[in-house]
């Protein structure tokens, strides 16, 4: 049972990271109906940003997870203004291609910039393991959780409590409707982006900091495992974008502990089959009606 | 150098069969499938067993390792084409990496170590003998009732269904097609290389598969063979270049797909451009 909850614990933490990820793909997918696939790559940036940011300036653990975020968030949105915007009325095959080649793109550079060598992340807040009966909790992961669930609750403030947040969900509902009623939907566009970005960013400096290693491919599984995430809460929905980090992060710490970590990346996947066929539409997405 | 320029060439045989049974699935059917790397994969490592383990030749080891590849794109299209557009694509990008997971865990393929030693013996007639049979077949296929009952399924599934198109049959029928030639494609490439190891069909195989299929334009089987050749050479000729290569080649990706979205041909087959050449003069 000790084992069980201890497994729980570390899937909680892992969920939040998957979590804080997937949010940034649902919104950009309930925006523009595009997978971004370069997000993992995002992901990856920040966590360099950050390395570089106390590398030069020797910045504090929240200094350099702010500014961090912040940078990322000008990144990924001169990515969508040179590469996704042009093609915001091609077909979605197409869009979908520029994203895995953006991916490409910055994976490659990153190896040619940061070097292939991975990186010792430095340790901004000193690792300490705390024990409670025979559990094992790092103060990292309490970190990790904590600052997950800030960063939501901010999220969930500013889409439905501010004029840009309704001006979000108007553009995700019908961005036709919502131009007509005088937004600006390449604003919340970039806006969108900015936001998912920033999130992804802060995984990255938390993840960093927790395994203490970076590398520019370090993006491509937590940003596969990050989208199933999506699919699995349902994508274009805000709380299954948590819910499904939680779910992946949580399974794949039990697969890690009670069965092999070979079997770790195809259990997300199995998990992702199984509930899109019982239901097509993710957990927590709506069912669509097909229009004749 | 001949030797390089022969290697070449049935690469790019291989990738002419990859490009166009792919264009099957997702550019004539309109079911957009990642899963094509997992695909070969199977025929791959079921041929390269086939023939290392239990001496048997290869020819007869890469039909029936293609076949296999067809049995599982059977197993794996039945349920899931319940989904649609970008559900269906990460699903079957799911099963891709499932089967890669699987090989790397099984000892009969040698594991994350790979699998050396295959019994090797294409030369060009008979990787060109299986890349001219697959387009033959495939746009004989196109022609025939089959073919237009894919292709209503492309433009309108609603529609199709209405008509009496049996909408289930004919997707998994385009599956099992698609992956029994991407099995071919992978004994080729089996016997070829002569080494077999899990990373080589991960993800990235099968979008740079699908690069072909949209660069040479969705639904064209000339454009895949275009774009089969130009993706394959070009990673060659920058590769005076190699640090560069990558970024060049992504680069290059975004630029295209900017500057032309509906790829090099677009639905166009070679033999449209031409009779309408004719027309005009």
């Amino acid at each position: 049972m000790t084992e069980f909850i201890q497994q729980l614990l570390n899937g909680l933490s892992l969920g939040s990271i998957y979590a804080l990820i997937a949010l940034g793909y649902t919104m950009v997918y309930g925006i523009l109906q595009l997978i971004n696939f370069a997000h993992g790559e995002i992901y990856m940036l920040g966590a360099f940003t950050a390395y570089y940011l106390v590398f030069y300036f020797k910045l504090n653990f929240i200094l350099a997870l702010v500014l961090s975020m912040i940078i990322t968030a000008g990144i990924g949105v001169v990515i969508e203004k040179l590469a996704y915007k042009p093609l915001r009325n091609s077909s979605r095959v197409s869009a979908l291609l520029t994203a895995l080649g953006v991916s490409m793109l910055l994976q490659n550079l990153g190896l040619k910039i940061f070097g292939g060598d991975p990186k010792a992340f430095p340790q901004l807040i000193p690792n300490k393991p705390i024990f409670i009966g025979d559990l094992i909790i790092f103060n990292q992961q309490i970190v990790i959780v904590v600052v997950a669930i800030i960063l939501m609750v901010i999220l969930e403030i500013i889409v439905h409590y501010t004029k840009i947040g309704k001006a979000m969900r108007a553009v995700a509902f019908d961005k036709d409707a919502a131009k007509l009623m005088g937004i600006d939907s390449n604003m919340v566009i970039s806006f969108t982006f900015a936001i998912g970005s920033a999130l992804a960013a802060a995984a990255g400096v938390l993840i960093g900091m927790r395994f203490n290693r970076i590398d520019p491919l370090m993006g491509m599984m937590p940003g596969i495992k990050a989208f199933v995430a999506a699919v699995l809460g349902g994508i274009g929905s805000i709380p299954g974008a948590v819910l499904g980090g939680l779910i992946m992060g949580i399974s794949e710490s039990l697969v890690v502990g009670y069965l092999s970590s070979t079997y770790r990346d195809a259990i997300a996947f199995a998990l992702l089959i199984i509930i899109l066929i019982i239901k097509p539409a993710g957990l927590l997405g709506k069912n669509i009606k097909e229009k004749v | 150098m001949e030797v390089y320029i022969t290697q070449i060439l049935i690469i790019i045989a291989i990738n002419i069969i990859l490009a166009v049974s792919l264009n099957l699935i997702n550019g004539m059917t309109g079911q957009f499938s990642l899963g094509h790397a997992g695909f070969m994969a199977v025929g791959a490592y079921t041929s390269a067993v086939l023939a290392k383990t239990y001496g048997v030749n290869i020819l007869l080891a890469i039909l029936v390792g293609a076949a296999v590849a067809g049995v599982v794109g059977f197993i794996i299209g039945f349920p899931v084409l319940r989904l649609k557009g970008d559900y269906l694509a990460i699903v079957t990008l799911g099963f891709g990496e499932i089967i890669r997971v699987i090989i790397l865990n099984m000892k009969i393929t040698g594991g994350a170590k790979g699998l050396p030693g295959i019994p090797g013996g294409i030369n060009l007639l008979i990787s060109y003998t299986f890349a001219i049979a697959t387009v033959i077949i495939i746009r004989n296929i196109m022609l025939s009732s089959e073919g237009r009952a894919f292709l209503s399924i492309r433009e309108d599934e609603i529609a199709a269904e209405a008509m009496g198109v049996n909408i289930t049959r004919y997707k998994v029928l385009a599956f099992i097609i698609g992956a029994f030639f991407a099995g071919i494609a992978g004994g080729v490439y089996a016997h070829f290389y002569q080494f077999l190891k899990p990373d080589s069909f991960n993800i990235f195989k099968t979008v740079d598969i699908l690069l072909m299929v949209v660069l040479g334009g969705m639904g064209s089987i000339t454009g895949s063979i275009i774009a089969a050749i130009i993706l394959t050479i070009v990673p060659e000729l920058l590769r005076g270049f190699s640090e560069y290569r990558m970024v060049v080649y992504s680069l290059t990706l975004i630029i295209l797909m900017i500057a032309r979205p509906d790829g090099i041909l677009g639905k166009k087959e070679i033999t449209d451009i031409i009779s309408f050449k004719k027309r005009g003069a």
